[in-house]
């Protein structure tokens, strides 16, 4: 017993604390100590205010959309609210207006847009979110006398369509009529004759068109002799011929044109040369250019010339 | 001592990760109460160099962000007796701190208080290689210390060299980049009950924790509650904690001598409890508000009423009158000194430039002890509390907290150790390159 008791003793101290739980030990269990350190740990505290709030709503609107009926009703309700937008007034077209075309192309701009509302099955008032207007200036554009197109909704509900149109700057001659042409050779329309535009030059000649602002700048060097040119003549899609009045011609070389006819006018007004009586001035080879005498200026020429050898 | 340098160098690295990441918890498992604080480092950039503010001795690169107190359990004489009780007031701890820190911690750096340290001064000698010193030739002369036979089952907890001499200069704090042939170092080895430290490690570990760093109590609590004259010119650090008194002496700015006498506040409270036959907890409650070791005729007339529920009314009115409990306290606080003056006499604290003495610890706190302890461990006697730091709740700033508060400047500013410095190559391979390489430099 003595030794028992002097081993208690020993350990008076421990002993007489733990039979005194004076208060509750509020000590956390493993779980909860590891549960809080998880929660102070930055990722994965912001993957539950985040992610886990994130990842139920896309699971609830995942399971709502899953149901078909449910996708029906909401497309339906997106429909009815999308046409009571469109419909509204502010939004309507009511009207049409073209500005800057003649009244045969405004007429044919009229039909195009009448052709478009037919196709898509819609007619004046018109709400402007089933326009399209991109394809409808697309068509507009593609007529031949339109250069350029601007088609807008203009407040107050008017589509308006401006037109630029494409100016002829020549007349061409082809086997089947005359048409005008426009500075990028485009064909513009056909007209009666020559004569309805005898302000504008003319061309001819297969692969003329192409060539029309070489054309233009060869018309616009022939201006000293402007009031006699019938017109440009395209030779073996190749060179250009310049055609005067009295069956005159100016052949010109392939390359570099334009320097030939300046040659020619300068010979001209030096010596009034394009007013004698020459059939052909031939540039073609540019180191001897030739002129071809009528055959009456032959004569006088060889009679001048054998007089002078008496 | 390789494995010791392996395992010190890791918790060195751990406690570097630790800094890098910003957060490390300061663990100050005492015998009455487990203390923990959670500091967030900032980094040196807060305080520019032309600051007049200045780093204010490294506490402003850190904060005390949480704190908690909580009832130590399972410890006796700072050492872990109850593995499962003691994890849970640890868990306690640790688990309020960082819910006022409101972060997660995985770094703790710990304190033992008891664990019977033993202290010993070694020294080395080496000579020079070449004729600067480097950082190679500190590693060596540390090496050459010749390490004494600490005894099976215990492990080193500190080995700070706290001299350096360089031929006939000695008293040099950092001798690298000087001139001279022969190095001699003194080192200053503690040693601890390898049992102790497994077990506070083991308790840590089942926390979910990492040991980022142990240092001894009386250590940590020596730093924070000697000021910066003491601590230069000799002065011992007693710490009276709850079931141990750590004592450390320190002279020129390092610990030259720690002990720990096997006796607190605890065994204070115990006499209390015996003598008046209360429970420890009314015991512990006396002692702190009527406690006292001077009696005065005024302590007779003051009746204590000690209380029970026992439900007898003669024993549940029972007073007792202070001059009897200072009674009972005198002669434990006069031992626990008596004690310490034994171990500083054995430690030849007499022969110290200056002999102050600081008492710290919650057993401080007793009224009147700094005029007892005066009559017992000499004149130079102050009670000290620990350093102001950034953030730190006043509640812990008393006393009893100087060795948690320690911890945090140990932290922040750790002391050199042996294994901070590279071991020599002791290969033969590696030296003959040296030489070598040494050969071709001096005559090339």
């Amino acid at each position: 017993m003595r030794s028992l008791m002097s081993a208690i003793l020993r350990r008076a101290v421990p002993v007489v604390r733990n039979e005194a739980p004076a208060r509750r030990d509020p000590a956390p269990t493993r779980w909860s100590y590891r549960y809080q350190r998880l929660m102070l740990t930055p990722v994965f505290r912001a993957s539950v205010r985040i992610g886990l709030p994130a990842l139920l709503l896309v699971f609830i609107a995942g399971a709502w959309f899953s149901n078909p009926a449910n996708r029906a009703a909401l497309a339906a309700q997106v429909e009815t609210a999308r046409d009571a937008i469109e419909s509204r007034p502010e939004f309507m077209v009511t009207s049409l207006s073209i500005s800057g075309a003649d009244v045969a192309v405004a007429g044919a701009i009229k039909d195009l847009v009448g052709a478009e509302f037919d196709a898509i099955g819609v007619a004046f008032p018109v709400s402007s979110f089933n326009l399209d207007l991109p394809s409808l200036r697309e068509r507009v554009t593609k007529l031949t006398a339109v250069e350029d197109a601007v088609v807008r909704v203009k407040p107050g509900g008017t589509l308006d369509i401006v037109v630029t149109e494409r100016r002829p700057v020549a007349v061409w001659r082809h086997v089947d009529g005359v048409r005008l042409i426009d500075h990028e050779g485009e064909m513009i329309g056909m007209i009666a004759a020559r004569s309805d535009r005898p302000d504008l030059p003319l061309i001819a000649g297969d692969g003329a068109k192409d060539r029309i602002g070489e054309a233009l700048v060869l018309f616009a060097a022939a201006a000293p002799v402007q009031d006699r040119i019938r017109g440009l003549v395209r030779m073996g899609e190749r060179r250009w011929d310049l055609v005067l009045d009295g069956g005159q011609r100016i052949l010109l070389p392939t390359d570099n044109p334009v320097a030939a006819l300046d040659r020619v006018m300068a010979l001209h007004a030096a010596q009034d040369m394009l007013r004698r009586d020459v059939a052909v001035v031939d540039m073609r080879n540019g180191n001897r250019p030739t002129l071809r005498l009528n055959p009456m200026a032959v004569g006088v020429l060889q009679g001048a010339s054998a007089r002078i050898s008496q | 001592m390789r494995d010791l340098y392996e395992s010190q160098r890791a918790m060195r690295n751990m406690r570097q990760a630790a800094m890098q990441r910003g957060v490390v918890a300061i663990l100050d498992v005492g015998t009455s109460k487990i203390a923990c604080l959670v500091l967030r480092f900032d980094g040196p950039d807060r305080f520019r160099e032309n600051d007049s503010v200045g780093s204010m001795a490294g506490q402003s690169s850190f904060r005390v962000i949480g704190a908690a107190t909580t009832r130590s359990r399972g410890v006796r004489f700072g050492e872990v007796e109850a593995m499962q009780e003691t994890e849970r007031a640890i868990r306690t701890a640790v688990q309020a701190a960082q819910k006022m820190a409101n972060v997660r911690v995985d770094h703790v750096i710990a304190c033992l208080s008891g664990a019977s340290p033993r202290s010993y001064g070694l020294d080395g000698e080496t000579n020079v290689e070449g004729s600067v010193v480097t950082d190679a030739d500190i590693g060596s002369v540390l090496a050459a210390c010749d390490v004494p036979d600490y005894g099976h089952g215990r492990e080193v907890l500190h080995a700070q060299p706290v001299n350096f001499a360089l031929d006939h200069r000695t008293g040099m704090a950092d001798p690298r980049g000087q001139i001279g042939n022969k190095l001699t170092a003194d080192l200053h080895l503690l040693t601890v009950d390898a049992t102790a430290v497994q077990n506070i490690l083991h308790c840590i570990k089942r926390c979910d924790l990492e040991l980022a760093g142990l240092a001894s109590s009386a250590y940590v609590s020596g730093i924070s509650s000697l000021v910066e004259d003491e601590q230069e010119l000799g002065a011992a650090c007693i710490d009276m904690g709850g079931g141990t008194t750590g004592i450390s002496v320190f002279l020129r700015k390092h610990m030259i001598y720690a002990d720990a006498v096997r006796m607190g506040g605890d065994h204070v409270t115990a006499d209390i409890s015996m003598g008046l036959s209360v429970p420890m907890p009314t015991a512990e409650r006396i002692k702190t508000f009527y406690g006292g070791v001077v009696a005065t005729g005024m302590d007779d007339r003051e009746a204590i009423e000690i209380g029970g529920d026992t439900g007898d009314w003669e024993h549940d009115r029972r007073t007792v009158s202070r001059a009897e409990l200072i009674g009972i306290m005198r002669p434990r606080v006069e031992e626990i000194l008596e004690e310490v003056r034994l171990r500083l006499d054995a430690a030849g604290f007499e022969y110290l430039p200056s002999q102050q003495i600081v008492l710290t610890g919650g057993g401080s706190q007793i009224p009147g002890l700094d005029g007892l302890a005066s009559k017992i461990l000499g004149q130079q006697v102050r009670l000290g509390r620990p350093l102001r730091v950034q953030g730190l709740p006043q509640a812990a700033t008393g006393p009893a907290f100087s060795g948690a508060v320690g911890l945090t400047l140990f932290a922040a500013h750790p002391q050199d150790e042996w294994w901070d410095f590279e071991i020599p190559a002791e290969r033969y391979p590696a030296r003959s390159f040296k030489r070598a390489v040494k050969w071709f430099k001096d005559n090339w």
